[in-house]
């Protein structure tokens, strides 16, 4: 078949200045927006760099330590601000390395750009120095993805890249440019996209469907939300709200649905999934009717989908068309943004209480708080835990603090515990589970919302996957707060180890190094608590530092966290102990 | 009634003309092992749009997962799927065979004659035979030759028209308008 380059429609209208492609990209940037942009200079991408030189005061390149830390800080800006995270890197390794924060945002819908040199045209498929094909590599974790080859393409490519990036479900692009095109001259000018014929972002609410949703929520005697990042990323959260207080109907949350309506809120009910909140997870097993808005049923929410609410009528609120029916079946799905949505819905809804079966969500609180909670913030042995940890920091911040978490146990410590009174403030791998994610993506949320306090929260061994980026840290003066919590093993795994493996614990006990010196060697102050009685001093000084500041935590070495929905099982067979 | 048994669909997806895409496509199908029985990409009724015809052997229930997967794809403008009965289908088979046979044994010649196959070139060394019709039918015609020796065999993919309308152009026209 007859293969078409890209299709750049000739402009007569705007005026047109004759620079180079590398030119175009930085200009390009600065046209969408962009102040803050992270990656690593390398043979192929060059000429972009020389222009950034050149551009400086009008957008900041931020030189991270590895290109996978430039993604991930990408994501962090994006996931705290929502405006569109950009990455840069060079041919061959450089862009393979942006690959794990490529598929991160790919699965959790984050809006990235990452633009990649590429060898001069001439040289493709020649097993050039440096190239890869890196359009091909990324083709199944981008939402889109394109090589340029020609200068007068880049304009056409950008403007679509940074669209398709940021409407409907959000998701990352990847433009990868050759050496020559970059080098080329051609008349620039900008113009934004707004539409791609064969793409529809967001379908249209059918106003039927939501009134069918509405009649099922308004006869329900025991109705349960479920929300998750979409109603974020579609700035729903009032209306989400809205709907929560006029029906009166509990509401929990997915991982990255957290922050959305404050923790502290009387019908937000907690967390569901395999280490959510007791109640949630049990009475997703009793609900009649539930309401799952901007949510995608992932695995870890539903345990086993062959007893996951059977006995509910199911709603489905969401923008991908493709979410629908994959993995529950849905008796009412309602496309569109969840904003619009809900907005439809309000009106429509009765004022309710349901007092009786938000009663047995306290009773089934009291028995988490009882079996798990008192013992993980109130601990009565003398070894650290994680959570009194996230109570010290909760204090010291007010709830007002964005928690970025890597991933494992103090993962799921941080989202059952931090108090989340400020939306997009959970900012943490969920759908890819990347160890590694915390510490860049704390330094890229920082940049972006200089006036919030951003705490990065890692295991030992997250921490180590991505530990240079101290040095980004130190060289942008960006003033994080560094928490790990160190039980000397890789505690999620050594978990599972305890509990399905005979205590065979293979490789997952951390021979660690002196933290402390290692942030020290990047002039970032730090400290080390093993006392009980260090540790709220030394939470106050970290949060009252006006620069970044290093805390290790040690910690029990072998606590688990719970509840626990063992993989495959019924989100009502959730473990206590 | 969607059935979850499993049977011979018909993946028709319009497209924007893209390098690339056939990769992001094939990626939908091999992440979830589904063997692709064929795939015939060519251009369509509307100018500038491509269209894949992919026959996989699936369940309706997967299936329908499969076009919600293809369609999230930002340059895939439709898919549609359908079982074989409701559509109109046509598979070509090459066999390339000596020529001596062609005079030798006069079995060939019925056979090419019955099968209403088509000779598409004749020279000293071989002739090719053509013939387009249902898998069946190729294979029945492969089973007859087979004993007389063929020298190389191929078969297309499948390619098809609906038995129903395909509401394509009116979807762009829509699109156009918005």
């Amino acid at each position: 078949m007859e293969t078409q380059t890209i299709n750049t429609p000739k402009k007569a209208t705007k005026t047109t200045e004759r620079i180079s492609g590398s030119e175009a990209i930085v200009r390009c940037l600065i046209e969408e927006g962009v102040d803050i942009l992270y990656g690593y200079p390398g043979g192929a991408i060059m000429p972009v760099y020389d222009e950034l030189y050149k551009y400086q005061d009008k957008i900041h390149h931020v030189l991270t330590r590895h290109e996978q830390g430039a993604t991930h800080s990408a994501q962090g800006y994006a996931r705290i601000s929502g405006k569109v995270g950009v990455a840069m890197a060079t041919s061959g390794p450089g862009a393979t390395n942006l690959i794990t924060g490529i598929a991160d945002a790919q699965i959790d819908s984050t809006p990235m750009v990452c633009i990649t040199g590429q060898v001069p045209s001439h040289l493709l498929g020649s097993d050039a120095f440096q190239e890869t094909d890196i359009v091909g590599i990324s083709t199944p974790v981008t939402k889109w993805n394109c090589q340029v080859t020609r200068a007068e393409d880049i304009p056409s490519v950008i403007a679509k890249a940074f669209y398709i990036a940021k409407s409907g479900r959000p998701g990352p692009v990847l433009v990868d440019i050759t050496k020559d095109a970059q080098f080329a001259e051609f008349d620039f000018s900008y113009e934004k996209c707004t539409k791609i014929r064969s793409y529809n972002p967001v379908p249209d609410t059918d106003i039927a469907k939501v009134e069918a949703a509405a009649k099922l929520i308004n006869a329900a005697k025991k109705p349960l939300i479920v929300w998750g990042q979409g109603v974020i990323l579609g700035k729903a959260e009032e209306q989400l709200k809205a709907v929560v207080e006029k029906a009166g109907i509990p509401a929990a949350w997915t991982i990255l649905g957290a922050s959305a309506i404050p923790t502290s809120h009387p019908l937000n009910v907690g967390m569901v999934g395999m280490h959510g909140n007791y109640a949630p997870n049990m009475l997703t097993n009793q609900c009649d009717v539930l309401i799952a808005i901007g949510m995608r049923f992932d695995d870890r929410v539903t345990g086993s989908l062959n007893t996951y609410a059977k006995q509910a009528k199911i709603i489905h609120f969401e923008i991908d068309p493709a979410e629908i029916d994959k993995n529950v079946k849905t008796d009412v799905a309602v496309l569109g943004d969840a904003k619009t949505s809900l907005d439809l819905l309000l009106p429509l809804l009765n004022e309710t209480s349901h007092s009786d079966w938000h009663q047995k969500f306290k009773d089934l609180y009291a028995i988490e708080y009882e079996k798990v909670i008192k013992n993980d913030l109130y601990p009565t042995k003398e070894g650290l835990t994680m959570a009194e940890v996230l109570k010290e920091i909760n204090i010291q911040s007010k709830g007002e603090a964005a928690i970025v978490s890597d991933v494992g146990q103090h993962q799921m410590i941080a989202c059952r515990y931090a108090d989340f009174n400020v939306s997009k403030s959970n900012i943490t791998s969920g759908g890819l589970g990347t160890m590694g994610f915390g510490l860049p993506a704390a330094i890229g949320a920082k940049m972006a919302a200089p006036h919030r306090e951003v705490v990065s929260i890692s295991g030992d061994g997250g921490y180590q996957m991505t530990i240079q980026e101290l040095g980004t840290i130190f060289q942008q003066k960006a003033a994080v707060k560094v928490v790990v919590l160190n039980n000397d093993f890789l505690g999620m795994v050594r978990q599972w180890q305890q509990l399905f493996f005979d205590k065979r614990y293979a490789s997952t006990e951390m021979v660690n190094p002196n933290f402390v010196a290692i942030a020290e060697g990047y002039y970032i102050k730090a400290k080390k608590v093993t006392k009980r009685e260090e540790l709220a001093p030394a939470v106050k000084e970290m949060m009252e530092s006006k620069e970044a500041y290093f805390l290790e935590v040690c910690v029990e070495k072998e606590d688990n966290v719970f509840p626990m929905i063992p993989s495959g099982a019924s989100v009502s067979d959730i473990r206590l102990e | 009634m969607i059935t979850e048994e499993k049977q011979l669909y018909t993946v028709s997806i319009y497209t924007e003309n893209n390098i690339g895409l056939l990769n992001r496509i094939s990626a939908i199908f091999q992440r979830r092992h589904i063997n692709i029985e064929s795939l015939n990409t060519s251009p369509s009724e509307i100018e500038g749009v491509s269209k894949f015809t992919i026959v996989v052997n699936m369940d309706e229930v997967n299936i329908k997962k499969i076009i919600g997967q293809i369609e999230k794809q930002v340059e895939v403008i439709k898919a549609y799927y359908h079982s074989l009965d409701e559509i109109i289908y046509q598979i070509a088979g090459l066999f390339k065979i000596k020529s001596e046979l062609l005079f030798e044994e006069r079995q060939i010649q019925n056979i090419i004659k019955e099968s209403n196959s088509r000779i598409v070139t004749v020279n000293k060394e071989f002739f090719v035979l053509e013939k387009s019709g249902k898998k069946e039918e190729i294979m029945e015609l492969y089973n007859q030759l087979a004993p007389f020796g063929i020298m190389q065999y191929t078969r297309s993919g499948l390619i098809a028209v609906t038995k129903e309308e395909m509401k394509i152009s009116s979807l762009l026209e829509a699109i156009k308008n918005n």
